[in-house]
């Protein structure tokens, strides 16, 4: 079994989950779940199990893809391999006037 | 596998899986002798609550029902009803007795409660000593309705505690069951994807305009929903967007089309997928869908949420590998192998059913046996 640490939803996704605790600057290995294709990335800081970790380079105000759905804004610049959480993303939904 | 269970056949023709004896209390004032009932008579279970009293319209009407539809649920053998007031304990058991099973009731008031205590305990007693001459039978897991919520989700239960979830629920409704899930706000984001899942276009459009109707009334009292959700549990997880969090939400919906709407409390009425206008607050969810019938339910949680039902017993799946091991007493199914992709969604599912098999045949729940009651009754507006 591959020693992946974490998954995507969809290929397309801008971000994967991690299934594991990840350091930072560990080269890691993720897996799309339906086709099985790997994605490798290194790691910019230490990212918890369940949290999100950058495929895709995004600037502030652009739309994350997770599940194939946009699932939120971004609201400061994301790198590739940057942690991806309320620091530098939030939802367009609830918006009350921001 | 497995699919043959053990269970209760009711006098309506409805599969149970538990026996409980009810002593069912109306109202607030009612707790105490209800309670004074169940330690005097072993085998029996009172549901103390902390309303019914000056409740009015829908709020009341949801009430009786989600009361009576707890000495309804097919988990329940008999019943005994304690309220202050005759004329209303009389309602509640009436809309119990339509079911065929054994019901009396109690009013408090010209009585007191040890007049009263009295009085419901001797017909307890014959209730237990009827409750505990009844066989189980073997039957089919499609022959329970099965109630399905997560709670203090992260990433994983969207990776996989839900997918599982909407596998079960499609095994089932292919069998020929009744499957329930709900929580309208925690759809925000997902909600037109959601509304495709239903058999028609009509039903998709009723759903998107019961979703607005929720969110309008949650709008309406002036709250920023950004503090409460995600919630910070799922924040902890991993979870940061309602978005994000009502894409792993709806994958319990798996494949089948959901062919009803219900209202809060409501019962199906034919085998399918049904999905519940709900809140996503698990006691009050898991209480509503217990008092619509549902007699098993799954609970698919990532950070560890530990809810229990008195009558519906709850199944807990957990995908996130540190709440299987730090959590360990509360988690039936441990689920995490579809992280590390040594289990299938297929071989997970086959682990919740043989959970299911197993608990109707009398194996508790880790909710049972950890004491979870949780009965909450879901208040729509104050009492006058």
């Amino acid at each position: 079994m591959s020693s992946h640490k974490f998954l995507l939803h969809e290929a397309q996704d801008d971000v994967g989950v991690a299934v594991a605790d990840i350091k930072a600057g560990e080269e890691v290995m993720g897996v799309d779940i339906h086709s099985g294709k790997e994605f490798h990335v290194k790691s910019n800081e230490d990212i918890q199990l369940g949290h999100k970790i950058a495929l895709k380079g995004k600037k502030k105000g652009e739309t994350l893809i997770k599940y194939g759905e946009n699932v939120g804004k971004v609201t400061e610049d994301i790198k590739v391999g940057d942690w991806v959480h309320t620091h530098n993303l939030k939802t367009a939904r609830w918006d009350y006037g921001n | 596998m497995e699919t043959k269970i053990l269970g209760y056949r009711r006098d309506n023709g409805r599969i149970g899986i538990r026996n409980h004896v009810l002593i069912l209390p109306v109202d607030d004032l009612s707790n105490a002798a209800c309670e004074a009932v169940a330690n005097n008579i072993a085998g029996t279970l009172a549901l103390p609550h902390p309303y019914g009293r000056i409740q009015f319209g829908a709020d009341l009407e949801l009430h009786f029902k989600t009361i009576i539809g707890a000495g309804r649920n097919p988990n329940v053998a008999a019943v005994v009803v304690i309220g202050i007031e005759q004329n209303w304990a009389k309602r509640v058991a009436d809309g119990i007795a339509e079911t065929g099973k054994p019901v009396s009731y109690f009013g408090i008031e010209g009585y007191g409660d040890l007049k009263t205590i009295e009085m419901a305990s001797r017909k307890a007693h014959e209730y237990v000593k009827y409750a505990t001459s009844l066989e189980k039978v073997e039957c089919e897991l499609k022959d329970l309705v099965v109630s399905f919520k997560c709670g203090e989700s992260d990433t994983t239960s969207g990776l996989a505690g839900n997918p599982v979830a909407g596998v079960v629920g499609d095994r089932l409704v292919e069998m020929g069951g009744t499957v329930i899930f709900g929580e309208t706000p925690e759809t925000t984001g997902g909600e037109h994807i959601l509304a495709k899942h239903f058999a028609t276009p009509e039903l998709g459009q009723e759903f998107l305009r019961v979703h607005k109707e929720y969110m309008d009334m949650i709008e309406s009292k002036g709250a920023d929903l950004l503090g409460t959700q995600p919630t910070q549990g799922n924040i902890a997880g991993g979870l940061t967007t309602i978005e994000e969090k009502a894409m792993g939400n709806i994958q319990k919906a798996g494949k089948s089309p959901i062919i009803g709407l219900l209202e809060m409390a409501e019962e199906p009425t034919k085998p399918g997928r049904y999905f519940m206008n709900t809140s996503a607050a698990a006691a009050e969810c898991i209480t509503l869908m217990m008092a619509a019938g549902a007699t098993l339910h799954i609970f698919i949680t990532g950070q560890g949420n530990i809810v229990g039902n008195p009558i519906e017993p709850v199944i807990k799946m957990s995908a996130n590998p540190k709440t299987c091991e730090f959590m360990v007493e509360h988690i039936d199914v441990d689920i995490s192998g579809v992280l590390s992709r040594e289990l299938t969604l297929d071989q997970a599912a086959d682990k919740v059913m043989e959970c299911a098999v197993q608990t109707s045949r009398g194996c508790l729940t880790d909710a049972e046996v950890l004491n979870h009651k949780e009965f909450v009754l879901t208040r729509l507006y104050p009492s006058a």
